[in-house]
């Protein structure tokens, strides 16, 4: 263990990799520090483990009914946050909804970029005309409120959980765009590119297989910052009824329905919400420590 | 009776791995004449001249055996008391206008703030002062330069209004930390002119800081050397030639001189005890 | 004397400003004609037949044929844009298939709600946010700068329309502090339809106006909690961003300089760094502003609140295609024409901004 310490903070490393490995290294120990990054991690590390857990860790099936047990308050014995209007338990229904909800990240987290990287490379890497039509057309997507986009889009491809990833990753890409492409713009005359390019390599590959690499770790970055923005329009998708569909337990539609009881039964729509506070608090807390760690200009002291 | 009394200065700065000493003992005294602070950057020069107005800012903390201005205790004054101290009897011009300036205020502004504020002295008379101010750095143009931004005024300009802003209240002592380093080579002579000029004729005290060794050795009457945080060296100015410390000699040596051998410059050596930590 | 450089004479401020103008005019025209382009392509790979939807089922073929080309839909898509866009021009956002009415006119009826509840919340997360910020700026590490950041965090991660329903429950339905959805108690709904001058339908305004001012404090007890919710959204994003751009200037030399010229510390912070925080600050502000126009979608569900969201999702559920995307047009609208006053904005503060 301590020789891999060694190795990690050997000041003069003999390769690349272990550079690269010591540079991480240095970063985690500066995270570790930061109790609020912690705290991220450790709710987003709950997250991954409830959701590869959950038919373990829930009491009961998410979808079994049961009319005679319905909006029963929490601390019930053997329905410990309550159950809903159809009698289901509402800690059941949260914990399988971990899994919706990282399915739509996970999903939007890998299309949202991949879009912008495309774009923004190309953009970057020509310039001229391109670069002017794709800014212009980013510049537009910006403009555009995004919930609201995303509404009238899933409201053409009518309600669904693919369809409301789509809609939010078509919303997304712009920044993602825009950090690639000024990325792209830094590398686009270096010599090595030069190098690559008098190898014979065309434009695909150099983008590809050399300028999308260097966009990657500030691309990642703004991942992590935006997740939670993602969980929120997801959520806000569920609960205007054009995410994911009933009976299926998504947390913002599980708020939807809890709506009609606010008053006389309020935790049916309140411990979901509790549910999406907790877990986009976590991806940003995580992703503001990340942030602070691997931004050398946001070092505060 | 001197001006300027410091007794063991010390400055430390708390950082994530441990506590930093940028000056590290240093002692003066100043009574109305020029004083030059030099020393490569790092050396804690720049520390010592704010030490004296009291603006090191957290993390960093100011510690002395004693530090007094004109009988007034300098650690024991209140905040209030330094407010009262800062501008109106101690001035400071910095390195760089472009930096030292506030971009959005013009300079009619910055000139007049002092004595609308502090002085609460009417818009029409401190409109006066500062253009006499302006006058007295030898600008031709004061009403123009009233309205101008500072992003508009060259370096030199910008050096100047600084300066002017900080004559205005008549202090009995400027500290100048490298007032003509960011200007063209051009320019530096008009400002230091100028600057030499208004210390003279108000019989003012100074502290020169800077890198440049002659350069101070021209300007002050006497010579304080630091390095990595201490006064390895104090000497009259017309004596710089005899300097018996190797550092201050390899300042001197590492600089090219007109009519000597065109050898190599020699580095500096680093090797004596003087150099060790903690010496 | 010495020889010195004159001071260009400098333009008139005004000059750069009619460039921004024009500029952001353009960017502005551009924008809109993507904005309408985007809206029109969704209209038409809509899977809902909107003659279908006007003329109803039974519908004969021949009267069918006639709608299509009474609506221009056999003309070639290019040329059906060039229509859709010359109306738009004119004001001309199509008709609602629900209400038979013109959208532009419904969506200028809701607007004002939006608009209040929007502004509302604007100026209550400036007044908490750029303070909060100022105060962590000026003690990094402290207590209060953990505590601003962790309340900042939170907003940033708070499902608006859950805690728009925890918000009801608690100030509404227990302890019966707040007026509930709605902008008004039923009795001076009616009062404000048919005994008050309307002058910019937005009540707080027009009850003041009419010196109705038993209105007036209902229409508060109405908006305060939609417009704190909100606030605290945009006290999220202001708080955050003061306090980066503020320790920012903190750092700078200028700063000193005001120190010695002995200027006391709230006048540091709150003249000399604060009008350079200013600059970048109004960009941000304007970004909530429009961010709160576009969040009271949900906001506006919760509510009840007649506005321009709810009137979107309303339709959105009916199946209304003009009257969805007019309302979003005229959001997208309000966004760029928000973008293109801050910049000019930015250009008044900002001396060195150049056109």
């Amino acid at each position: 263990m301590s020789s891999l310490r060694l190795w990690l903070t050997d000041p003069n490393p003999a390769s690349r990799r272990q550079a690269r490995l010591g540079q991480g290294y240095l970063a985690w120990l500066r995270i570790r520090r930061n109790k609020l990054a912690m705290t991220g991690l450790v709710i987003v590390g709950l997250l991954l483990l409830m959701a590869a857990f959950a038919p373990l860790l829930a009491p009961h099936d998410p979808l079994a009914q049961d009319l005679s047990r319905r909006l029963l308050p929490p601390g019930t014995p053997g329905n410990l946050l309550g159950t809903d209007d159809f009698g289901r338990d509402i800690l059941s229904r949260i914990i399988f909804g971990s899994r919706i909800t990282l399915y739509i990240i996970a999903l939007v987290a890998v299309t949202a970029p991949l879009l912008g990287l495309l774009i923004g490379t190309i953009s970057g890497y020509f310039g001229g005309w391109i670069d002017a039509l794709l800014m212009r057309i980013t510049d537009i997507f910006l403009a555009f409120p995004r919930l609201i986009l995303a509404l009238a889009l899933v409201a053409v491809m009518g309600p669904g959980v693919e369809n409301a990833v789509l809609a939010i990753a078509l919303t997304a890409w712009p920044p993602y765009a825009r950090i690639a492409r000024a990325e792209t713009l830094t590398v686009r005359n270096s010599d090595y590119i030069a190098a690559v390019r008098l190898q014979g390599a065309g434009a695909p590959r150099i983008i590809w297989g050399h300028i999308v690499p260097m966009c990657l770790p500030s691309v990642i970055i703004r991942v992590t910052l935006d997740m939670a923005g993602v969980i929120l329009i997801a959520a806000g998708l569920g609960f205007l009824g054009l995410g994911v569909q009933p009976p299926l337990p998504e947390w913002g539609q599980m708020i939807s329905s809890g709506r009609k009881f606010l008053f006389e039964q309020w935790w049916v729509a309140t411990m979901p919400g509790l549910a999406i506070l907790i877990v986009s608090l976590g991806f940003n807390l995580l992703g503001d420590g990340l942030r602070d760690v691997l931004d050398p200009r946001s070092t505060g002291k | 009776m001197s001006l300027l009394e410091v007794k063991n200065l010390r400055v430390t700065f708390a950082t994530e791995t441990g506590p930093v000493e940028a000056v590290r003992g240093v002692s003066f005294s100043l009574g109305r004449e020029r004083l030059g602070i030099v020393g490569e950057s790092g050396s804690g020069k720049t520390m010592t001249g704010r030490s004296v107005l009291r603006l090191i800012r957290p993390p960093g903390r100011i510690e002395a055996d004693a530090m007094s201005f004109d009988g007034v205790d300098l650690m024991a004054a209140s905040e209030r008391e330094m407010r009262a101290l800062r501008g109106n009897r101690i001035g400071m011009v910095m390195q760089d206008p472009k930096y030292s300036l506030n971009p959005v205020m013009n300079v009619g502004e910055q000139l007049t703030e002092g004595l609308r504020r502090r002085d609460r002295i009417g818009r029409t008379e401190a409109r006066a002062k500062a253009i006499a101010a302006l006058e007295a750095v030898q600008i031709r143009d004061p009403e123009r330069v009233m309205a101008a931004y500072p992003h508009e005024l060259s370096g030199g300009m910008g050096q100047r209004v600084m300066i002017a802003m900080m004559l205005i209240p008549e202090p009995d002592l400027l500290i100048a930390d490298e007032p003509t380093s960011a200007l063209d080579v051009t320019v530096q002579a008009e400002v230091l002119a100028i600057l030499d000029g208004l210390v003279r004729d108000r019989g003012m005290g100074l502290i020169f800081i800077s890198h440049d060794l002659r350069l101070v050795g021209r300007f002050c009457d006497r010579i304080l050397v630091m390095y990595k945080g201490k006064v390895v060296e104090e000497l009259e100015a017309k004596n710089l030639a005899q300097a018996q410390h190797p550092y201050t000699q390899g300042l001197l040596n590492c600089l090219p001189r007109i009519g000597g051998a065109r050898g190599p410059l020699p580095g500096l050596d680093r090797s004596g005890d003087w150099a060790k930590e903690g010496a | 004397m010495v020889d010195i450089a004159p001071v260009p004479r400098r333009p008139s401020r005004l000059r750069p400003l009619f460039w921004g103008v024009g500029s952001g005019l353009l960017t502005l025209a551009l924008t809109l004609l993507g904005l309408l382009f985007v809206t029109f392509i969704i209209a038409r790979i809509v899977p809902i037949d909107p003659l279908l939807s006007i003329l109803g089922e039974r519908a004969t073929t021949a009267q069918y044929e006639a709608a299509r080309l009474a609506y221009g839909l056999d003309e070639p898509m290019w040329k059906q844009f060039a229509i859709y866009l010359w109306d738009a021009v004119q004001g001309d956002l199509g008709t609602s298939i629900r209400t038979r009415e013109p959208v532009l006119s419904e969506v200028a009826e809701r607007f004002p709600a939006t608009l209040e509840l929007a502004t509302l919340g604007t100026l209550f997360g400036v007044i908490t946010g750029v303070p909060a910020g100022v105060l962590a700026a000026t003690r990094p590490g402290s207590i209060s700068d953990q505590v601003v950041r962790v309340v900042g965090l939170l907003g940033y991660s708070m499902p608006v329309f859950w805690l728009g329903l925890i918000g009801l429950l608690v100030f509404y339905g227990k302890l019966d502090w707040v007026g509930g959805p709605g902008r008004l108690d039923a009795s001076y709904q009616m009062m404000m339809q048919f005994q008050m001058e309307q002058y910019t339908g937005m009540i707080l305004v027009d009850s003041a106006l009419n010196g109705a001012w038993d209105m007036f404090a209902n229409a508060i007890s109405h908006i305060v909690l939609p417009a704190a919710l909100l606030g605290y959204v945009s006290m999220a994003y202001i708080s955050r961003m003061t306090r980066s751009f503020m320790m920012n200037e903190l750092s700078q030399e200028y700063i000193t300089t005001a120190r010695v010229k002995g200027m006391p510390e709230w006048r540091v912070v709150w003249v000399h760094a604060m009008r350079n925080v200013l600059v970048p600050l109004i960009t941000v502000i304007a970004l909530s502003y429009a961010y709160l126009l576009e969040g009271s979608v949900l906001t506006e569900t919760i509510f009840a609140w007649p506005g321009l969201g709810s009137y979107i999702t309303d339709a959105l559920f009916a199946a209304d295609m003009p009257a969805v995307l007019g309302g979003t047009v005229v959001v997208g609208v309000a966004f760029v024409t928000l973008n293109m006053l801050s910049d000019i904005l930015y250009r008044l503060v900002d001396p060195r901004a150049q056109a």
